[in-house]
């Protein structure tokens, strides 16, 4: 769909291949000047307030149904805030490498769908490609080999996590204090026979990547770029951990915000603002305030605040790619599909050692001690960095939770990302395609958005754009979904 | 003649039985399931859930206070019990608040596996939505209303098998609910989690605490097995 620009509001609705029910408007003036953009969520779910007076054993189970695409995350991290309530303040090493399986199982599978299922048909064919051609089905026709392989490596995690969780999708493996099952050696040898083909299907979707990537280095580096903050959970020794760690965040430029911050005192460096406008809220560093303290979260976050990786390929691809700015954090968008992609390769390296650890057929699962009223916890779920907070009365029943999900992190980073991408390509256009409104979902989709999770919502999750004239009034929408 | 075995059939198939049995216990004791939900075996029959209806000569009646009698015709598993059956189990999907997928007894769930096997895999029938009450108080246990299907086995257990009489019902029709004996709540009773009738609850309403999910997912009671099955064993053995 087309339209004529000068003084308009354009809405992108809904925002397409990306996870929930999001949209977008961009006001232009009667010059054709982005005047105002912004990234709506127009879905609401409340799982913080219908989980109050559950009872805590109850949370892993109950949050994680507000995903569907990476539900291990939720389960896992209220697990963890529920191990500080019943006192566990360290696992068997049966429990924590069985949820740690779980959670790269998951890692896996999450990356490989976004990468092939959601933004390879931008890569491949192009952003501005037929409609017809620009989806995963396209990406099916035009290489059924690569799309076999994509569908493959993600039933390999969503194997993993029913060896561990119970379940593909909302399973119950993680109980506060533990685990419900270990991996039996029948389970363990099936997916010994193929962690080889996943490891080699994984550095070959990341040279696929660093290929496209590469031949338009300039652009790809440019596209969607804007300096940020970055905060992640890292190792003690600064490695980077997806399942445990404390807090570091770091400016655009390298510099140390905070480091080695406890789940327990997250409110002390992080706060989140409420506008009107969007039903995901707006988080920020405390210490630097609305304005400067939004900051980026998720892979290239992680990859930008890591000091290594501590599995051998994918350091290598680390240092390859830190090497693109000489080791101070990447500020582009597009670059978080390879950092996304090195975290699939190390996903299945983890995968592979774990797998040959004889901890996961312990029979030891669960550990208990004195009981706290109050349980934080946080873990990095493939879109970034989730906080789970829950606080409980003497009956055992949930009177507080709040949740900060990844996307809810990533919220002001897309709206920017957005408003680069409108003044970058839409500014003065006399005409506006849709391949150019793709433009702008190509750069909310870097940032893979689970949208449902983000407001703990109910509905589904289409994308809308809207475009609104100097006067306010509507002058063109695209609504999809 | 000997007095003390009368036969009948059910479903076509000819049941010797001591002549004190009702209908449900020659039927356990043959291998023939019938569904159930408020019947237990080790308590006596309450007749409230009705699910366990069969016709007997042409005429429904409650299989778990029915006696058995020289020569009857008993109906069991044909289609027109089996769609009453699930529409009793439908309404108290509806009445309540059953959250299946998160709840802490699925799979072991006796009204959830009776959906199952009787084809229930969702309600037609609007929800009700209604606001139940959720009794936390206890340090053991819990009483979650939401769940209760009101089939009293808590209520007779209790009298029976504890003799203790904590529970029973309060009000009639659509408002009755499940009560117990003080003012303040299950913290207020001289309940035990090691009590009979915290073993008898059909769903997740009556609940020791801090136990949940340790079950993993496929080896739950009714995983792998649909209920009823452990009694049609028995058939299949002998």
């Amino acid at each position: 769909m087309s339209t004529k620009t000068a003084g308009r509001k354009i809405v992108i609705n809904p925002v397409t291949r990306v996870e929930g029910h999001g949209k977008v408007t961009i006001l232009l003036d009667e010059k054709g000047n982005v005047q105002q953009s912004r990234f709506h969520i127009i879905e609401f779910r409340g799982f913080e307030r219908f989980v109050q007076g559950r009872f805590y054993w109850e949370a892993p189970t109950i949050v994680q149904r507000l995903c569907g695409i990476c539900p291990v995350s939720h389960h896992l991290c209220a697990a963890k805030a529920t191990d500080m309530i019943v006192g566990a303040k360290t696992l068997t090493p049966t429990a924590e490498k069985m949820r740690r399986l779980m959670h790269y199982g998951q890692t896996l599978q999450s990356h490989a769908l976004h990468f092939f299922h959601l933004c390879s048909p931008d890569l491949l064919f192009g952003f501005d490609a037929p409609v017809e051609q620009r989806n995963v089905i396209g990406v099916i026709k035009a290489d059924p080999e690569t799309a076999k392989k994509a569908v493959l490596l993600r039933k390999y995690g969503q194997e993993i996590i029913k060896a561990t969780a119970g379940k593909k999708v909302h399973g119950t493996g993680a109980i506060p204090g533990g685990i419900n099952k270990n991996l039996s050696k029948e389970e363990r040898d099936v997916f010994l026979k193929d962690i080889d083909t996943i490891l080699q299907w994984s550095v070959e979707a990341l040279e696929l990547c660093k290929k496209i990537v590469k031949e338009k280095l300039d652009f790809f580096l440019k596209f969607g770029a804007f300096d940020s903050n970055h905060l992640s959970i890292v190792r003690k020794d600064g490695c980077l951990d997806l399942y445990d760690g404390l807090l570091r965040a770091k400016t655009a430029d390298g510099k140390i915000i905070f480091d080695m911050v406890k789940p327990e005192d997250y409110l002390d460096y992080i706060a989140e603002e409420v506008r009107p406008w969007s039903y995901m809220k707006f988080p920020f560093i405390r210490s630097l305030g609305k304005e400067k303290g939004w900051y980026r979260v998720g892979p290239l976050a992680r990859i930008n605040n890591c000091d290594f990786i501590d599995t051998p390929l994918a350091e290598k691809e680390r240092q390859e790619l830190m090497s693109l700015s000489g080791g101070k954090p990447i500020n582009a968008s597009m670059v978080y599909h390879w950092t996304r992609l090195i975290e699939m390769l190390h996903s299945a390296e983890k995968i592979k050692i774990l797998l040959n650890d004889p901890d996961l057929q312990g029979t030891n699962l669960i550990t208990q001690g004195t009981k706290q009223k109050r349980g934080v916890a946080w873990i990095e779920a493939p879109r970034g960095t989730l906080f789970h907070h829950y606080e409980i009365n003497d009956n055992d029943q949930i009177v507080l939770a709040n949740l900060i999900v990844s996307t809810t992190n990533n919220n002001e980073p897309m709206n920017q990302v957005v408003n680069v991408l409108a003044k970058d390509y839409l500014q003065g256009k006399s005409e506006i395609t849709e391949g150019l409104l793709n433009t702008i979902e190509v750069g909310i989709r870097a940032y893979d958005p689970c949208l449902s999770c983000a407001t703990h919502a109910l509905g589904q999750m289409p994308l809308q754009v809207q475009i609104v004239d100097h006067k306010g009034e509507l002058v063109h929408e695209l609504i999809r979904g | 003649m000997s007095t003390n075995v009368v036969t009948f059939t059910i479903d076509g198939v000819e049941i010797k039985s001591a002549p004190d049995k009702t209908i449900i216990q020659a039927a356990d004791d043959a291998g023939i399931y019938i569904p159930r939900l408020c019947y237990l075996k080790d308590l006596p029959p309450g007749g409230h859930c009705r699910v366990c209806t069969v016709k007997v000569n042409g005429r429904p009646v409650n299989s778990c206070t029915y006696p058995v009698a020289e020569g009857i015709v008993v109906e069991n598993d044909i289609e027109e019990l089996n769609s009453f059956r699930r529409n009793i189990i439908e309404m108290l999907f509806v009445e309540g608040n059953h959250f299946c997928p998160s709840c802490e007894v699925a799979g072991k769930c006796e009204l959830q596996a009776l959906a199952y096997r009787l084809g229930l895999l969702t309600p037609q029938m609007p929800y009700l939505y209604a606001q139940k009450e959720l009794d936390a108080t206890h340090p053991d246990v819990y009483l979650d209303r939401n769940r209760c299907v009101l089939c009293g086995r808590c209520v007779r257990a209790s009298i029976h098998l504890d003799k203790k009489n904590v529970f029973g019902f309060e009000n009639r029709g659509i408002n009755m609910k499940i009560s117990v004996n003080s003012n303040d709540g299950l913290q207020d009773t001289n309940l035990s989690k090691e009590d009979k009738a915290m073993s008898v609850c059909p769903t997740g309403c009556l609940v020791v605490k801090r136990q949940g999910y340790l079950t993993p997912v496929g080896k739950r009671l009714y995983d792998k097995k649909p209920i009823g099955s452990e009694i049609e064993t028995k058939k299949v053995k002998s």
